[in-house]
């Protein structure tokens, strides 16, 4: 039996930004019913290398060739989308590129029908519904966007692609947004368009999934082609250290001892019912030498009780107890002095400000402190020896103390936040998305010192979309759908399914609807 | 209370409340284009002086009627072209380029009218658009005579607002109008040209922004004035929102200020001699901002309105 044909090759493909190559001689090829799998740390040149094949970016050498119907190999006019696409490439970004305000059957019909026509809504109707029959790809066409889950919406983008004739079809990250039940009927999806001919390109940077879904593994690394492998061929550790470039130390977690109660969730309801931001009857407890997960779909109240913890807000009913004792008139600066830790979700925009240097981000909870300010006046001099301690430390890559803190990549501003915050020995802290958006060291590293925080004795909340996240942290879970907070258990009695279901909403005592 | 019946029961008073709103709504349809690509256009105030300039004059110096429509509308093109390649070409502020096209095109306005006509003392009168029966609509009871006084733009202005509607909702152009002001990463990804699409409309807002300064020296009065604007394009802004970017709400809306205009300078005229003129003068523009409270706190904004968009750059 001979392989199948080539659909795509990409041919020493070479991007500079300025000084950085982004890029760097990269070759590849897709062929007919395969799923390759993009993996590679942020930064490491993935999704440039797919927006130059999908025409968003334009190269400085190499060439993109699609196999057209007649079974040449023609090349793509640099920087046209629309050349893309006509080729047969289509790809899902990570950002959805939908328009909200429109329906799913609009957004698809969007740009194939000729602009002075009157459009042929029904018969676009009849073919995606036909699309939809045989990929398994099922949604609601007649409902705005802007009303669909996130699963929804990543299925109009497939439709749109496979709507458009699309022989190739490109995934950024497709699974960051989903539940694991959601991912999992992604891949069903995937492999039944695989096995109908499409060629499939995977970015992703989780392990895990790449390995369930795909057929062969090429991994980036700093814009370079690290290595290529078969699904087969490969584990978890090998690809770990091929995308990091060197052996990547395992973080463990060892069994912590835990104490009492020192912060109390008692029925705490906040915000407009059915909002996106309420909460309802939320209930829980952080204990000393404790680190829970709340687990939870985005937009499910999350930022909420974030905000709560921050002192950003006040319940409307129920009651925050610290020690035991009544929360009453909290504010940003009486947590902090209480011995609270906040890492906030949007680390660059709420974490720190941006124009201002790293030693005045570091120094920004405790201006007040007789050590960095006496009768009012900042003692810059301290605050040079803190930081330059701090970036030491905790191994904050920046130029210096006086460098501006927006400067920073988003792993070491992360750094400089568990700098500023961990210091100071807090006894509760808030871990919002600790790790998102950071690569695989900069993770552990974040991790790390989590995990040395509570073995200190504090009480950590971490909320996080990355189960697998949650799992290497937490010693019990809470989830979080629709405002309410249910009891999910110690983290050693669950599995990913269990949690998943809860994510969508449904209870633990009721069986899980048949699919 | 008489009184007040004795308004609403006048042919003239809707007669004049729908002539009130005409310019208005050529204005409103406009706005509604350009803010419907994600282009907010504060040239309007200026274009419609441009339009009501542009059109006059052209009569003036011997162009026909439609000629002189086809002017305002081309001068209206051009300053939406100014406009759309500084917010769109260039990505800049679409408040400051908005605020300079109307002072720009105020001047301008000015400016031309002045050096073509040097020497005049008062301003020379054109024959403007008359009003025209149409057949069997003129003849129905009470809103046949309000339409019996209406010149053939106000019939334009009406057909447009059903034209503008069929060609947002129901043709693959309005799609992509609409698309690339909510989001124009998805009509990026579909292979079409956002810059085009916002380029285009603004073009053709603009022109019938311009309209409505035409209908005001070519139709409501026969000459050119300055001043005579007074804030209508301030209006169509405000009415865009009430209307929640639809065009058939956008005629109500306009319908509604007319009648309070209308309305209030009956008013006047009733009960002028009790309370100060001001205040009747002051009511259209209360009451739109009280409509504005009342139905703006919830609209449904195109998202991408006032964002720039630059290829390649990640959203």
């Amino acid at each position: 039996m001979t392989d199948p044909a080539i659909l795509l090759s990409l041919d020493n493909i070479t991007k500079r930004f300025g000084a950085l190559v982004a890029n760097d001689a990269i070759s590849l090829d897709l062929r007919e019913s395969e799923i390759l799998a993009l993996l590679g740390e942020n930064g490491a040149g993935k999704t440039t290398l797919m927006n130059i094949l999908f025409g968003h970016y334009v190269q400085d050498e190499g060439l993109v060739r699609v196999r057209s119907n007649g079974g040449d190999m023609n090349s793509l006019p640099p920087g046209s989308p629309g050349a893309a696409l006509a080729a047969g490439v289509g790809m899902v970004h990570q950002h959805f590129t939908l328009a909200e305000n429109l329906s799913g059957l609009d957004n698809i019909r969007l740009g194939t029908e000729p602009l002075l026509s009157l459009g042929r809504r029904a018969m676009a109707r009849t073919r995606i519904k036909s699309i939809i029959a045989e990929s398994g790809l099922e949604v609601d066409l007649d409902r705005r966007v802007a009303d669909l889950t996130v699963g929804e919406k990543q299925r109009i983008e497939i439709l749109k692609a496979l709507y458009r004739d699309a022989r190739v079809l490109i995934l950024d990250e497709p699974t960051a947004v989903l539940t694991p039940q959601e991912a999992e009927g992604l891949f069903v999806v995937l492999r039944r368009l695989a096995a109908n001919g499409l060629g499939v390109i995977f970015i992703s940077h989780k392990l895990g999934e790449v390995l369930a879904v795909s057929h062969r593994i090429m991994v980036l690394r700093g814009g370079k082609k690290a290595g290529e492998l078969t699904a087969a061929q490969a584990d978890r550790r090998a690809i770990a250290d091929l995308m990091v470039g060197k052996a990547v130390a395992e973080v463990t977690r060892t069994p912590g001892s835990i104490g009492k109660a020192l912060l109390e969730f008692d029925d705490v309801c906040l915000g407009k019912p059915s909002t996106r931001t309420a909460l309802s009857h939320v209930s829980f407890k952080l204990r000393a030498g404790e680190i829970v997960a709340l687990a939870g779909i985005s937009g499910n109240g999350q930022t909420t009780i974030a905000a709560l913890l921050s002192g950003l807000a006040v319940p409307d009913s129920g009651t925050l107890r610290l020690d035991g004792q009544p929360m009453t008139r909290t504010s940003p600066r009486r947590l902090v002095e209480a011995g609270f830790a906040r890492m906030p979700e949007d680390r660059q925009h709420d974490g720190v400000v941006g124009t201002m240097s790293v030693a005045e981000n570091i120094a920004i909870e405790d201006v007040r402190s007789p050590e960095l300010s006496r009768f009012g006046f900042l003692n810059r001099n301290a605050m040079q020896t803190r930081a330059q301690s701090a970036i030491a430390a905790y191994d904050v890559r920046c130029p210096g103390p006086d460098a501006e803190a927006r400067l920073l990549s988003g792993g070491n501003v992360q750094k400089l936040i568990l700098a500023r915050v961990l210091e100071r020995e807090p006894r509760i802290i808030l871990a919002n998305q600790p790790t998102r958006g950071l690569d695989i060291g900069a993770q552990a590293e974040v991790h790390r010192r989590i995990l040395a925080a509570r073995d200190r004795g504090a009480a950590v909340l971490v909320i996080s979309e990355d189960l697998d996240e949650l799992f290497a942290l937490a010693d019990r879970f809470l989830v979080i759908h629709a405002g309410e907070v249910v009891e999910a258990g110690p983290a050693d009695a669950l599995d990913r399914a269990t949690i998943g279901l809860l994510m969508a909403g449904q209870s633990h005592t009721t069986e899980p609807l048949a699919q | 209370m008489d009184v007040l019946l004795d308004i609403f029961a006048s042919a003239n008073f809707w007669a004049a409340a729908i002539r009130i709103a005409t310019p208005l709504i050529f204005g409103v349809l406009g706005a509604l284009i350009c803010e419907r690509a994600g282009v907010l256009n504060l040239g309007i105030e200026g274009i419609f002086v441009a339009g009501a300039m542009a059109g006059w004059l052209a009569v003036y110096l011997g162009a026909g009627l439609w000629g002189g429509v086809l002017i305002a509308a081309l001068a209206g093109a051009l300053f939406g072209l100014l406009h759309a390649f500084l917010t769109v070409i260039l990505g800049l502020s679409q408040h400051v380029s908005g605020i300079g096209i109307t002072l720009l095109a105020t001047s301008a306005s000015y400016f031309t009218y002045r050096t073509t006509l040097p020497d005049v003392s008062s301003p020379p009168r054109i024959a403007p658009f008359q009003p025209i029966a149409v057949p069997g609509l003129s003849d129905l009871p009470f809103i046949g005579p309000a339409l019996f006084q209406q010149t053939l733009l106000t019939w334009l202005a009406l057909v447009l607002v059903a034209i503008v509607a069929f060609v947002l909702y129901r043709t693959p152009l309005g799609l992509a109008i609409r698309a690339v002001g909510d989001n124009p990463a998805s009509v990026e990804a579909q292979g079409l040209s956002v810059r085009g699409l916002r380029i285009g409309a603004v073009v053709i807002g603009s022109a019938l922004m311009a309209l409505g300064g035409a209908f005001l020296t070519m139709s409501a009065f026969d000459a050119f004035f300055f001043g005579m604007v007074n804030g209508r394009g301030w209006i169509c802004i405000a009415l865009v929102v009430f209307a929640s970017w639809q065009p058939g709400k956008a005629l109500l809306g306009a319908l509604l200020f007319g009648a309070f205009d209308a309305f209030q300078i009956r008013l006047q005229a009733e009960i002028g001699q009790v309370v100060p003129g001001q205040v009747f003068l002051m009511m259209p523009y209360l009451l739109s901002i009280l409509a504005l409270v009342l139905v703006a706190r919830k609209a449904d904004y195109p998202r991408a309105l006032l964002q720039p968009w630059t290829k390649g750059q990640r959203h």
